[in-house]
């Protein structure tokens, strides 16, 4: 696929080992609603290198899906507002861009896959004639040759017979095969970053493998980058490299994958472990974390878990714990390893 | 208590469906005592036998012709017994939701019998239904669409004493709703409040009470936590296991996530396309499948261990369901199944002991419906 090049000449090879294929900055998103203003994402960092999978783990109002909105630029503005915060992408911060540029990487540098298929497709027009509207609109290409690309695509990933149902209707085909058209669509011009938000949570377990896997694998073939962001611990443990769990529009934790499962430094991390069911626990209570997520539109004092916490002391009530580095207890350093509680040592020294 | 049991059900290496003691009821008010009688623990309590439910496919507006069925059910028997939990598990579409909609009665069998304490329930009517469906009540998926948003939740947990005024006489009921608002974890003095001002897991939580209202036996439950956030989960799943002892109760338990159902069954049931594939305790079903629908539907389950990822072994299958209006001859997992030969395409396999394990008692001589049915354990391939 080399016309693509041509036709998107800025930045793809110019990735230079010290700039991140993307980096938040300190990113606040809130929402002026009726009610109040809705503090969805509060001061959020982090990175995402080329090929690298950093997985984005929280319960449903953690802001996590508001993040990726707003890196992908397609936030409601209103009632949505960035008061604060850089969306840097390879250096560039793509908040101070015109609509224009932005229009340019959208699909075409950083694509987005969603998790309902369904309403996500347009229910009249053919899956091959959504196909091609990007090679169309982003490339110029010609409808013939559009299509031409469009079974191309859907031979990517693995539909069967793709030339016979390249004009079919997106509800002719199944969940697990519609999820496929969308990581296609996502794909079709070769982008250096995907966004999936939840994209197996539709689907049956089975299906979902045959996703995550087609997904994984073109992520290796094409070196891209990949947020992933889901609340399936399950998932994450199959496929991350790095995980950020965020809490009430923070990040609370951030580790590899290995250690954070192994040892995590937040309480809320450590909670949500525990509450998975294992077998030597049949017949006993599971662990549950008390209380409720909390409404964003009253976020509680200090730090937003204390309410839940089994921790808590006054400090928490009083002082918003900033995201520090978490350190072994001699002092060694824990690369890529970074919490927000007051009491992280405690929680991962035990 | 949990381990007694558990002892007992290996010594006797109970079989998934046993006779029916049908009871022979001439009047209505024979049927209503039979109804009425209480339940042995331990005793089957539901036994549903060859149910059937096909819905028909019509074409044509003015003159309508059957033209095909979609076979949501076909065809599965099983016993539900006192103070145990059958997990039902499944892909979406494998008829799961319409077993439980036949067992409250409210879809009609094309075929079979549901027999609750010996009665035929698909052949009631008048008082004696009335009694079958105080006794077995329902909690759904989802709580934001299962709970009226104009009722107060004093008027939804209390509904069903309008239609069973015997459970609580009127002056009473006001307390009984603020009494099973408490038991279910919820504060009485919200029993003025709507739907909206709860939370997910607080309104499955009424959906909940609601369903405990008229002291039941058995509970069905339809994905009663899928909905919910994964930190309220476990908060609901320990209330409904701390119900069960409390109230004497009876689960019938349909999820697809298959580590919670381990977590709270006593039998797992394996359906797919309409039928039951493997059933068996859950230790046999999850240690020791034996349907290699099974063993691919527990490898495909993403383990919370990144450790794990590298040595598990997975088994993908290929395609998707089959559409249950034309399911595959023979065995109808055949079309995914990497150990298909001729004779599934030919031979329906009943779900019955392998021929192999027949005597054995090893956990994997249970029921599995396959002709090739052998072990081999997925979940401890790490």
């Amino acid at each position: 696929m080399t016309i693509i090049e041509d036709a998107v000449p800025a930045t793809r090879h110019t990735d230079d080992e010290r700039t991140p294929l993307l980096e938040v900055r300190d990113l606040h998103v809130e929402f002026h609603t009726r009610e109040g203003v809705a503090k969805a994402v509060n001061g959020v960092n982090y990175t995402v290198r080329a090929g690298e999978t950093l997985a984005v783990l929280g319960e449903s109002g953690s802001g996590k899906s508001v993040t990726a909105q707003a890196i992908m630029g397609i936030l409601d503005m209103p009632p949505a507002r960035i008061p604060k915060g850089e969306i840097l992408f390879r250096g560039q911060d793509m908040l101070k861009m015109s609509g224009e540029e932005r229009r340019k990487l959208r699909g075409a540098r950083i694509a987005m896959i969603f998790q309902d298929a369904l309403s996500s497709l347009n229910p009249v027009l053919t899956v091959g004639y959504q196909l091609g509207e990007m090679f169309r609109v982003h490339l110029g290409m010609s409808r013939k040759e559009a299509k031409a690309k469009a079974i191309e695509l859907m031979d990517r990933v693995k539909i069967p017979a793709a030339a016979a149902r390249v004009n079919d209707y997106p509800h002719q085909f199944s969940g697990g095969m519609r999820q496929r058209i969308m990581i296609a669509m996502a794909l079709a011009l070769e982008p250096d970053l995907i966004i999936a938000d939840e994209p197996t949570t539709a689907l049956d377990v089975t299906v979902q493998a045959q996703v995550m896997d087609l997904l994984a694998e073109l992520q290796r073939e094409f070196n891209m980058g990949l947020i992933l962001i889901t609340h399936d611990l399950g998932v994450v443990a199959d496929v991350a490299d790095k995980i950020a769990v965020m809490y009430a529009g923070r990040i609370v934790e951030q580790a590899p994958v290995h250690e954070l499962y192994k040892r995590p430094a937040h309480p809320y991390t450590r909670g949500l472990l525990d509450s998975i069911p294992r077998l030597d626990q049949k017949g006993q209570e599971l662990y549950a974390i008390k209380g409720l997520p909390p409404n964003l539109l009253r976020i509680p004092t200090g730090c937003a878990f204390n309410p839940r916490c089994p921790k808590a002391q006054d400090i928490c009530r009083e002082q918003v714990p900033d995201l520090m580095p978490v350190t072994e207890r001699d002092g060694g350093e824990l690369p890529g390893r970074a919490s927000a509680c007051h009491f992280w040592k405690e929680t991962i020294h035990g | 208590m949990a381990e007694l049991s558990k002892n007992d059900e290996q010594q006797d290496a109970t079989p998934n469906v046993s006779e029916v003691d049908v009871v022979e009821a001439r009047t209505e008010d024979e049927a209503v005592d039979a109804i009425e009688a209480p339940a042995e623990r331990g005793e089957p309590i539901l036994q549903v036998r060859n149910l059937v439910k096909h819905f028909p496919l019509t074409q044509g507006i003015l003159i309508k012709r059957q033209v095909g069925a979609v076979k949501a059910v076909d065809g599965i028997s099983f016993d539900l017994y006192q103070g145990e939990t059958l997990g039902i598990v499944g892909e979406s579409g494998c008829g799961k939701s319409t077993v439980a909609k036949l067992l409250m009665n409210l879809e009609r069998v094309t075929a079979g019998e549901i027999f609750y304490k010996g009665q035929d329930i698909t052949k009631l009517s008048g008082r004696a239904l009335k009694a079958v469906r105080r006794n077995i009540q329902m909690v759904f998926q989802d709580p934001y669409t299962s709970l009226n948003p104009r009722m107060t939740v004093g008027d939804i947990v209390g509904e069903p004493f309008e239609i069973h005024p015997e459970v609580a006489p009127k002056g009473d009921r006001r307390r009984k709703v603020q009494e099973l608002l408490d038991v279910v974890g919820l504060n009485p003095e919200h029993i003025n409040r709507y739907p909206h001002q709860f939370s997910g897991g607080q309104r499955q939580r009424i959906g909940i009470a609601r369903g405990l209202a008229l002291n039941p036996e058995i509970i069905i439950c339809d994905e009663p936590v899928s909905a919910l956030d994964v930190s309220v989960q476990a908060q609901v799943v320990n209330l409904m296991e701390r119900l069960q002892d409390e109230f004497n109760l009876s689960y019938l338990f349909i999820a697809h996530d298959l580590s919670i159902v381990r977590h709270i069954s006593d039998r797992v049931g394996v359906m797919y396309l309409g039928q039951i594939a493997e059933i068996g305790t859950d230790e046999q079903i999850y240690d020791h499948p034996t349907h290699p629908y099974t063993q691919a539907l527990l490898s495909a389950v993403p383990v919370p261990d990144p450790d794990a990822r590298e040595h598990r072994e997975r088994i993908i299958l290929t395609g998707d369901v089959p559409s249950p209006a034309n399911p595959p001859s023979g065995c109808r997992f055949r079309t995914r199944c990497w150990k298909a030969q001729d004779k599934c395409a030919e031979e329906v396999p009943l779900l019955a002991i392998p021929e192999r394990f027949q005597g054995s008692d090893s956990p994997a001589a249970h029921e599995s419906a396959c002709h090739f049915a052998e072990e081999k354990d997925v979940v401890h391939a790490a």
